[in-house]
């Protein structure tokens, strides 16, 4: 398996002694061109991990944020041949940063698993986050897709109690993704007090970093996960800035405050 | 994998929760705790006998169970063939199929120590039984409903409301069930600790297709006793309407091993099942799919994004169905076929003038299907239909389709 991009952005954050920032866009939104441009601009903006959303129908882990980019990804024509396409482009220029991929099983069901995990790994995505596949259906995408070189990202979350942890862990790569609050994706604030045990316990666990995201919302509450966490997510509140102001170039600022804001976590801790 | 047992119809689902390449635990993993142990207490409940008692009781003197097996004789006459009979389902308490399976959600809600109870609805009759239940045992309640359905039902809002629930109008993607359904998935993952869902129809993660059923099978099973008393035998054909398939499920189920029953569900099928997919019939104009926690048939386009069905029964309009209808379509053991809104209309007006009987607009759906197929049977041919819902909720639409006004 190869999970070396991934491998290296988090050799360089902990050399670095700072989590990396990992920054969710909805691909598609508001147009293929705008995510794309969008996209490109995030390594330069500081961002250490793409998160890449793939629009679907009936995204029921997400908050309002992500279900309304979804929304105008799908009528602007997104699909997920046309996401992995953007993938493409995007690495034409860069093939440092690590992309995972990041929706819900049906639009890839529909593809075909082989189909899709053949163009996945052609195209230069490294991992996979599919929110409605649990440890209990790995037979379906989580085992092939590690068969095929891509590191299958599991949501650990508050639920997730000792007695599942090992289920949980097994057939995982790359890092783990513990979701900081019972609830959709943009909804309440993560508390890094509550955060931290978890986090060790999921350190421990697996041997892998371990990022917080689904409740993360500003530089400073970046700043609190990111000196527990060994990463930081941030998605609805990109997605939202994005929305509200429709600019590339000021979406892109504010992404770079956020991950000053996470990459300042460890300094102003000490 | 096991070879598919060829001796019953009746096992399924598996350890996996899967019927056949149905079904299965497709949810986020903030839900996998809850939903293992609900399983738990499920399997539990089925093997206690006070469990059983307690249904039974409220069945009897709540619902008032079971429901009668009703000759219809003018409509046999009109058709001229097979002796239709009607499973009276809409004799029930809050006029639907729907309460049986809530009764038994909510008393294993309240096994689990669960005092927050949420649902999903569409035409707002799960909703409305929901809410029945949960004020008779004096549990909160709160039903999503897509704005737009909300808009179109008006009175069965209101009648929640007055039982006490909070209904929240969900805007999200079109206003409609699918979207109601997903915002209750994401009450659910938000309130894990105290919360029950009580999903309407035998969808969604294992275990509740099989749940759902176990509950609605009382009607399969009432249905066999009372036709073996009247007439001395198993029926011939039975026909129930299907959008996730509950009524049906329940009526078929205990009748699945019983090889020589014809069974057939009746999908809608809205202006047509064509390109333009103006439909909810998902085995008919689907193909299998991911969501809501199972994979079944659903309505979707060539990338897997979920189309919206359409029918003139808002209780119909969905699109998917539930995973062991998609496993007895794919086995050949069930018939699926479709009636459209028109059929579905004149077969409704039939009802009511012939058998004095205003019938939901689901089940008219079923009653389409049986005036077509009943007039070529031989007329000792025992058919049963499930009259799963009364029609009172459905003047107003049935008005605006005929062209005429009335004030709601």
């Amino acid at each position: 398996m190869t999970t070396e991009r991934i491998d290296a952005a988090f050799a360089k954050t902990k050399s670095e002694d700072r989590p990396a920032f990992i920054a969710y866009i909805m691909g598609g939104d508001p147009d293929l061109e705008s995510s794309l441009r969008l996209m490109k601009g995030l390594p330069g903006a500081g961002v250490d991990i793409i998160e890449l959303g793939q629009a679907f129908t009936d995204p029921m882990a997400d908050g309002p944020a992500i279900q309304l980019a979804g929304q105008r990804a799908l009528e602007a024509g997104a699909t997920l041949a046309r996401t992995l396409e953007m993938v493409r482009r995007f690495r034409e220029e860069e093939q440092q940063t690590p992309i995972i991929l990041m929706g819900y099983y049906n639009p890839i069901y529909a593809m075909g698993v082989d189909a899709f995990l053949a163009r996945a790994v052609e195209v230069g995505i490294d991992g996979l986050i599919v929110v409605d596949l649990p440890p209990e259906e790995d037979d379906e995408l989580c085992i092939p897709a590690a068969k095929a070189g891509l590191s299958f990202i599991r949501l650990a979350t508050p639920t997730t109690d000792d007695a599942r942890m090992p289920s949980v862990l097994a057939n995982t790569s790359g890092f783990v993704y513990y979701v900081s609050i019972t609830g959709v994706t943009g909804s309440a604030s993560a508390n890094a007090q509550a955060v931290a045990p978890a986090v060790e316990r999921l350190r421990k666990a697996s041997g892998l970093p371990v990022c917080v995201g689904f409740g993360v919302k500003s530089p400073e509450n970046a700043a609190e996960i990111g000196r527990v966490a060994d990463g930081v997510v941030v998605g609805s509140a990109i997605v939202g800035k994005m929305a509200e102001c429709g600019d590339v170039d000021e979406t892109l600022r504010y992404v770079q405050l956020l991950c000053e804001g996470a990459h300042r976590a460890r300094v102003s801790a000490e | 994998m096991t070879p598919e047992r060829t001796n019953t119809y009746r096992s399924g689902p598996d350890e996996h929760g899967r019927f056949g390449i149905f079904g299965g635990r497709f949810v986020a993993e903030t839900l996998m705790p809850l939903i293992l142990d609900l399983e738990k207490h499920y399997e539990h409940a089925k093997t206690d006998p006070s469990f059983a008692a307690q249904m039974e009781d409220l069945w009897t003197h709540y619902v008032g169970r079971p429901s009668p097996l009703y000759f219809a004789e003018r409509l046999t006459e009109h058709c001229g063939g097979a002796k239709i009979y009607l499973k009276r389902d809409e004799l029930n308490h809050t006029g639907a199929h729907k309460i049986n399976n809530v009764l038994g959600q909510i008393l294993l809600a309240m096994r689990m120590g669960k005092k927050r109870i949420i649902a999903e609805t569409g035409a707002g009759q799960h909703g409305v039984a929901t809410a029945t239940v949960c004020a008779r045992f004096g549990l909160e309640c709160v039903v999503f409903m897509g704005a737009t359905d909300v808009e179109r039902q008006k009175p069965n809002v209101f009648r929640m409301r007055l039982l006490g629930a909070k209904v929240v109008p969900v805007t999200a993607g079109r206003g409609t069930l699918k979207d109601a359904m997903n915002e209750a998935l994401r009450d659910w993952v938000t309130n894990v600790e105290n919360t029950f869902y009580c999903i309407g129809t035998v969808a969604g993660p294992h275990p509740y297709p099989a749940m759902v059923r176990d509950f609605q099978s009382i009607i399969g099973q009432e249905a066999r006793a009372q036709m073996l008393e009247r007439e001395g035998r198993l029926p011939d054909t039975l026909v129930a309407c299907i959008g996730g398939g509950s009524n049906a499920m329940g009526l078929f189920h205990p009748f699945l091993d019983d090889r020589e029953v014809r069974i057939i569900g009746v999908e809608a099928g809205g202006h047509g099942v064509d390109e333009r997919m103006e439909h909810a019939a998902s085995l008919t104009g689907g193909r299998p799919g991911v969501l809501h926690g199972n994979r079944t048939y659903l309505l979707q386009d060539a990338d897997g994004q979920i189309i919206e069905g359409h029918s003139i029964s808002a209780g119909l309009d969905y699109p998917g169905i539930g995973p062991e209808h998609s496993w007895l379509h794919d086995i050949g053991r069930v018939e699926y076929v479709y009636a459209t809104d028109r059929e579905a209309l004149d077969a409704f007006q039939t009802c009511c003038r012939l058998e004095g009987i205003i019938p939901a607009l689901e089940p008219s759906h079923a009653l389409a299907h049986v005036l077509k197929i009943a007039p070529d049977l031989p007329k000792d041919h025992l058919l049963v239909m499930n009259m799963c819902g009364r029609g009172d909720k459905d003047i107003f639409t049935v008005a605006d389709a005929l062209g005429e006004e009335i004030s709601a």
